[in-house]
């Protein structure tokens, strides 16, 4: 274990997180853009478990706590949303999820 | 090379691999067990930055439940895979990456200056994390977690519910 580790751990949360980002661009099924908000959060908890390691405190793995909570709140309300919509609209695309758009 | 170090680059890999898989599937199924590759890869990530509460939390609450829970809905609603792409939006497209680029920029050079000199060993085991999780300084955030648990598990049930309350 040693400094540089910590900094790959770093960049590879990076990297996740670009990868989430570009999928949620890319992807138009709407439960593969919310797996990869569900990625980004995982990159974001990676950060704080590096950063926890790299100052050798607790309060960074609390936080990865509360995200995990958090993300487990949103994907129940999110899937629900996504059921609700699917049976109005009968599809999954996201560029026909249009309801609230002016 | 250590054998921690070694193991480290092995799983950091193997989420890399996952994540990649997971945006170039058209099919959401097979992206969902890509995520669920990745999500056990950063498990074993977490246990080697010292945090094993977290490695053991990561595969009972993501790769358990929450991968789960998408399955579950992927097999309810009985999701075919993507059309091929229309060209349509293929500027906004264009633009997303456009701006993913950026931000990697971004954030890559604030990463890569991060220098700390690395703390010694420390007790990371899940009573030392409960402990502070209890302390006064966490308490109150703790107990508004409860809530919003109970508030997301009421709004999921009546979102999903098939008719609305008159």
């Amino acid at each position: 274990m040693s400094a540089t580790l910590i900094q790959h751990a770093l960049l590879l949360s990076l990297a996740l997180f670009a990868i989430g980002v570009v999928g949620v661009f890319l992807r138009r099924n709407v439960i593969t853009v919310f797996m990869c908000v569900e990625l980004m959060l995982n990159a974001v908890n990676l950060a704080f478990v590096a950063f926890s390691r790299s100052w050798g405190t607790l309060d960074g793995q609390v936080l990865v706590f509360f995200v995990l909570t958090v993300a487990a709140a949103e994907a129940a309300v999110g899937l629900a949303i996504i059921i609700a919509v699917h049976r109005n609209k009968d599809t999954l695309d996201v560029d026909a999820f249009d309801l609230m758009k002016w | 090379m250590t054998l921690d170090a070694i193991l480290f680059y092995v799983f950091g890999a193997l989420a890399l691999v996952g994540a990649l898989a997971m945006v170039a599937q058209r099919n959401p199924t097979y992206s969902a067990f890509a995520l669920i590759l990745t999500l056990v890869s950063l498990s074993a990530v977490f246990g080697l930055l010292g945090s094993p509460f977290i490695a053991v939390l990561q595969v009972i609450v993501y790769a358990g439940a929450i991968m789960v829970l998408f399955l579950f809905v992927l097999m309810l609603l009985n999701v075919k895979a993507e059309a091929r792409e229309k060209g349509s939006g293929v500027p906004f497209r264009l633009l997303g990456v456009a701006l993913g680029v950026v931000l990697v920029a971004e954030m890559g050079s604030v990463l890569a200056a991060f220098r700390h000199p690395l703390a010694g060993d420390f007790d990371a085991s899940a009573i030392e994390v409960a402990y502070l999780l209890f302390s006064p300084q966490y308490l109150y955030v703790f107990e508004a977690t409860s809530v919003l648990i109970l508030a997301a598990l009421v709004g999921a049930v009546a979102l999903a519910r098939r008719d609305p309350a008159p």
